[in-house]
């Protein structure tokens, strides 16, 4: 091992090639994996802030907030159901809102929620006509106190504060209080308003101990399947476009894990065939194929460790350097660690491609080499 | 079997046959050879390119198994031992030297003879007394922290022999060890083996072409196709 530690050390330019491309097929993962982090938290940033563990539908709304309708009576049988601690009705519309100072097209993408338990973040629901808003509108100029028009109708909002990583399917929350919600949707979704009590949905707080999932199943049985109740998690991952983002991104990732196994095995490969004279030495003064493999994988792993901090490095630097809101990019420790631990696993399963030409150097090629 | 002590050979070949298939025919290498070499003797194998030395050194040295025969090395018999077993003598029982010299390019002088520790035993500072000590002996201690591409042909050759001594062998095999070397250097060379091995008590087999070191030797063996036809 201490051999094989040397070599990297002293040698460190022959592994440069290998290293370099290591360590852009790391920054690749983690910048894949920041961008889906990204694209995911702005999808559904506002579904994990609501403050509860349960997310009920009407089951004939295949879990969309639009088709939903949760009236009272339904409610208060959710209400009963063991396990339920209590619960808030919610509701969303998506429109345009215009700042004052912009031009009357040109508008930006928000979601109004009103809702009767503010989002995880807000100690307390604004009054009426006022919004809490997502820090996301900041970068468009939205401050506290900004009037913003939202909708056909131009139903006034007034920004009274900010909450953080509350986007909507890549559109900023305004959180509203039920009543300025109810008012905003029937000014300008008349076709959608709903009666007094009636909200499209329910967020569900489940007693201490009990296990959101069976809740969610409890409460469901209770209204003969007439809801449709998820996990919040469960409930963000089933807003449309979210498992076809991360399917498509997680692919990509495993394709790129593919391609560091590929240049591992290459390099260590074309590595094992150039040392082939010193394993044939190093066999024959006594060494084992087992020890030198070991060496192999251990020099694959440092290359690969170095190659992540470098890229882990570079990852959060890009995170700083390019301008919020331009990509939805959000790197993270856990990403960033995610990342490392694939390449590392590609790392050893490269290596394993060499094993086998390992085994076969033949101490016997040390002896009688140039007679 | 495994019998210490010092009226032991070193090396016991007896009858020992090696063959190689080639194809649907068969190559003999070695043809029933018989040799004994005792502690502290120095053995000259003189013959031919294809004679079967480097077939006979690889056998006694725990390299290649025999097709058939008896190979016994300081009292282990290790005819019918598997590759494992084999290593495990190459690592505690023999020393090699080969031609090439064949030092690891990006360790210093002192840390190739630790290779052996570090592949074998781990004993560390024992190991690394024994390397100083080694290292001294071959005049080296001022190059002990040269890599062999700052160390002249002769000066390497001296650590390729300290890294052979480092697991105290029973027997050291020398390939060519003055091939690569001037004529003058290769003289040299060759004391410093005689010396080294008559001071250790450990016995040596020399492959060699060049008739003119065998005079450091304590006797010769001459091979050719395969048998040993003077010794």
């Amino acid at each position: 091992m201490k051999l094989a530690l040397r070599e990297l050390r002293r040698r460190p330019g022959r592994f440069g090639a290998a290293g370099l491309i290591l360590t852009l097929i790391a920054l690749l993962l983690m910048f894949l994996g920041g961008l889906l982090d990204g694209l995911i938290r702005s999808s559904t940033g506002a579904m994990y802030a609501l403050d509860g563990d349960v997310v009920v539908y009407t089951a004939s709304a295949e879990d969309s907030f639009l088709r939903s309708r949760i009236e009272p009576t339904l409610r208060s049988t959710v209400d009963g159901v063991d396990g339920v601690a209590s619960s808030a009705g919610i509701g969303v519309v998506q429109l345009g809102a215009r700042l004052a100072d912009k031009g009357p097209r040109d508008l930006l993408d928000v979601v109004v929620f009103g809702t009767e338990a503010p989002p995880l973040g807000v100690d307390a629901l604004p009054g009426d006509g006022e919004a809490i808003a997502d820090t996301t509108l900041q970068e468009q100029g939205v401050q506290v106190g900004t009037e913003l028009s939202v909708g056909p109708a131009r139903s006034t909002l007034t920004v009274v504060g900010f909450v953080e990583d509350t986007q909507y399917l890549g559109q900023a929350a305004l959180w509203t209080n039920p009543e300025t919600w109810r008012t905003v949707l029937t000014d300008n979704r008349p076709d959608q308003q709903l009666g007094d009590g009636v909200f499209q949905a329910l967020t569900v707080r489940v007693d201490d101990g009990a296990v959101a999932a069976d809740v969610a199943d409890a409460i469901d049985i209770a209204t003969g399947r007439s809801t449709a109740s998820l996990t919040v998690v469960a409930a963000a991952e089933g807003l449309p476009g979210v498992e076809q983002q991360t399917a498509t991104f997680n692919q990509i990732i495993g394709v790129t894990v593919g391609i560091a196994v590929v240049v591992v095995a290459l390099f260590f490969a074309l590595l094992t065939v150039e040392r082939a004279s010193l394993y044939g030495v190093l066999k024959a003064v006594g060494a084992r194929s087992g020890t030198l493999f070991g060496g192999l994988v251990l020099q694959a792993v440092v290359l690969s460790a170095v190659a992540c901090v470098i890229a882990g490095s570079a990852a959060i630097a890009l995170d700083a350097v390019i301008p919020p809101g331009s990509i939805p990019l959000r790197i993270s420790g856990t990403r960033i660690g995610q990342s490392a631990v694939f390449l590392l696993v590609a790392a050893v399963i490269g290596c394993a491609f060499s094993l086998r030409r390992l085994l076969r150097v033949d101490p016997a090629s040390a002896i009688g080499s140039g007679s | 079997m495994n019998v210490n002590g010092a009226s032991v050979p070193a090396l016991s070949l007896q009858r020992v046959r090696k063959v190689y298939a080639m194809g649907d025919s068969e190559v003999v290498a070695l043809d029933d050879v018989d040799l004994e070499v005792a502690p502290g003797e120095i053995v000259a194998l003189v013959g031919p390119s294809g004679s079967g030395k480097t077939t006979l050194c690889s056998i006694a040295g725990a390299i290649l198994s025999p097709t058939s025969g008896r190979v016994v090395v300081a009292g282990t018999d290790i005819s019918g031992f598997n590759p494992k077993q084999l290593t495990a003598v190459r690592r505690d029982l023999v020393g090699f030297v080969f031609q090439s010299v064949n030092l690891v390019p990006f360790l210093t002088a002192r840390e190739n003879l630790l290779v052996v520790d570090e592949i074998g035993k781990r004993t560390g500072a024992p190991a690394r007394a024994r390397a100083d000590q080694l290292l001294g002996e071959l005049g080296l201690a001022d190059r002990a922290k040269n890599l062999p591409a700052q160390l002249s042909g002769g000066q390497r050759q001296r650590v390729a022999i300290g890294r052979a001594l480092m697991n105290d062998p029973k027997l050291v095999l020398f390939d060519e060890p003055t091939s690569a070397l001037d004529s003058k250097l290769g003289m040299a060379v060759m004391e410093l083996i005689q010396q080294e091995m008559k001071a250790r008590g450990t016995a040596a087999i020399v492959v060699t072409h060049d008739e003119r070191i065998t005079r450091f030797c304590d006797r010769s063996v001459h091979m050719d196709d395969g048998r040993i036809t003077k010794s």
